[in-house]
């Protein structure tokens, strides 16, 4: 591929523009920056609008830009789960995530590992839900840089070189700025990513002969999905339970917390759950690149066929868009991915940054350090979550990343008894929950190996009929029924000694 | 910060939270919108059912929203 110089300017100007932005950051709504909550969460001072454009460029990353159309284009109707999975979970942010935000804001919790140390009174606990969101957010960091590879090698620019500068970038930032980076650079990010999606869902199908056409070119069985056969719920209950178990996997993250940790208010939550609906409209549309690339015919182009042998069926979507769009646009719409990886990246690396800090450092090592001591030692962990997912992207296999990223929804999912059922009751025993989370953590990678770390839908076969379903739903279920089982036999044999710090009314 | 800021729980009407949740049977009962007839403008029916729910969804959570604050 040759260098595209026009696309390149563009590019490279507008990611200018946002490493200013991320220096400056460090001055907006002022703060003492040597605390962990100043620069880990903001201060926790986001509004409606701010939280809004933190979230929504958090949570919908540079890799479901490129990754979602992508599957789409390959596999058709089974990609688009991830409309419903991103409708599903609003109305659990809803309900659940401002009791979070109350009980959090009550005692200075700055990570879900806080609040169940707080909760439990019992440390392995609270250690096994650290090191799952922190063991489940460094793949999801390296699958950004992924994102980003993909659209400045369909720039015509190879090798590791940019990549490296750009998480310099990101890196110095995030050191010097904390969570006031992302949050303002996701203002500039997602105005790009409106603009680029608005223009492809107006531009391409009017080019390619409207959507009627569009849908029309692709094989009517890709469509939807392939019916069941007898004695399975087959392409059903996959969707549905891929749907679901993602939704709830979604806000257990490191990251999803650190964003609503960040707002001021309960109000501001839930306020949010009814507004972030509007990135999941984008992502359907998004979703549909997918088909405008099937439509277009990119992957028989012979311009395209090296993007394809590199990228796969991620060179979809920029292939389209090299294809459809002005040199300039191309720029536009490539920035908006390059710098949707660098936000996620950010807040990613601040989750993991405040988890290891606080339930590693402060807890197991230095317990009496100075809120200063506790607030440098984060900057330097963001600093090596980062190159650690740098050294990840350089080295290994890209397959190795994302199918890590699938066990990584398998695992961070093993956290929600813990925190969502933690959040209404202290019924379970600690003990019983931990046990739980080893089992379901055991249990789910288990399933992801037996299945060659390919997929993560599992033939579950219940009286002869097979469901084959997400691996991250079914463990789950298998977790809360230990730890309730467990809960029931530690209640009959001995009494629980584990302190709750907290009271009902730390919820409202 | 003022405490009546920080209750973010539903004052009134809170009978009315469970409406948020119709998405799940709307959207989990998968052979119910697996079709593409009736398409909509050329839109197949399990494109335009699922990204109708998107906008369902949001305004059922804003109607919430405002009824129980």
């Amino acid at each position: 591929m040759t260098i595209n110089w026009t696309a390149l300017y563009v590019f490279t100007g507008l990611f200018g523009f946002i490493t200013i932005l991320g220096f400056l950051a460090a001055r907006w709504r002022q703060g003492d920056l040597s605390q962990l909550h100043e620069w880990g969460l903001g201060g926790r001072r986001f509004g409606t609008i701010i939280t809004w454009f933190l979230l929504g460029g958090d949570l919908y990353t540079a890799y479901t830009f490129i990754a979602v159309p992508a599957l789409v284009f390959s596999a058709g109707a089974m990609g688009f789960f991830a409309v419903p999975y991103t409708v599903l979970v609003y109305p659990m942010v809803f309900v659940i995530f401002p009791r979070l935000w109350a009980v959090a804001h009550r005692h200075g919790y700055v990570t879900a590992a806080d609040f169940v140390k707080g909760r439990y009174g019992y440390r392995p606990l609270a250690l096994a839900i650290a090191a799952t969101g922190m063991v489940a957010t460094m793949p999801y960091i390296a699958l950004q840089l992924v994102g980003m590879e993909v659209v400045i090698g369909a720039m015509g620019v190879h090798g590791h070189l940019p990549i490296i500068i750009a998480f310099i970038i990101l890196a110095a930032f995030t050191y010097t700025s904390g969570l006031r980076a992302p949050a303002m650079i996701a203002v500039v990010k997602d105005l790009l990513i409106y603009i680029t999606v608005i223009a492809a869902v107006i531009i391409i199908p009017a080019k390619l002969g409207g959507y009627g056409a569009i849908f029309a070119s692709v094989a009517p069985e890709k469509l939807t999905l392939t019916p069941p056969a007898a004695g399975s719920l087959g392409g059903y209950s996959a969707y549905a339970t891929l749907a679901l178990g993602s939704a709830l996997a979604l806000f257990l993250y490191p990251h999803s917390m650190t964003g609503v940790l960040s707002a001021s208010s309960g109000h501001v939550i839930r306020r949010n759950a009814a507004l972030l609906p509007a990135y999941s409209f984008v992502l359907g549309l998004i979703a549909l690149l997918g088909y405008m690339a099937l439509a277009a015919g990119v992957s028989s182009k012979p311009e395209f066929a090296e993007g394809f042998k590199l990228y796969g069926a991620n060179f979809s979507v920029p292939a389209l868009f090299l294809d459809q769009f002005p040199s300039w646009f191309v720029g536009v719409a490539f920035a908006a991915v390059g710098i949707g990886a660098l936000v996620p990246a950010a807040i990613m690396s601040i989750a993991v940054a405040n988890l290891f800090t606080r339930n590693v450092y402060k807890e197991f090592i230095a317990p009496n350090c100075s809120p200063e001591a506790e607030s440098s030692m984060a900057k330097i962990v963001s600093l090596v979550a980062k190159v650690g997912a740098l050294v990840f992207v350089l080295n290994l296999e890209q397959r190795l990343a994302i199918q890590l990223q699938l066990l990584g929804g398998i695992w961070i999912i093993q956290t929600l008894p813990a925190i969502f059922f933690g959040l209404y009751t202290r019924w379970f025993d600690p003990r019983a929950l931990l046990i739980g989370w080893a089992t379901g953590i055991g249990t789910g990678t288990w399933m992801a190996w037996s299945l060659g770390f390919k997929t993560s839908t599992w033939p579950l076969t219940i009286f002869g009929v097979t469901m084959p379903g997400y691996a991250a739903l079914y463990t789950v279920i298998l977790n809360l029924a230990v730890a309730a089982v467990l809960t029931l036999i530690l209640r009959a044999f001995s009494a629980t000694t584990h302190e709750d710090a907290t009271v009902e009314a730390d919820y409202r | 910060m003022a405490d009546e800021n920080n209750d973010a729980r539903p004052h009134k009407r809170r009978w009315l939270v469970p409406l948020i949740f119709l998405p799940f049977p709307a959207m989990l009962w998968v052979p119910f919108f697996n079709s593409a007839e009736p398409a909509l403008a050329g839109i197949p029916f399990f494109y335009w059912y699922q990204l109708l729910w998107i906008a369902l969804g949001a305004g059922l959570t804003i109607a919430v929203y405002f009824a129980t604050e």
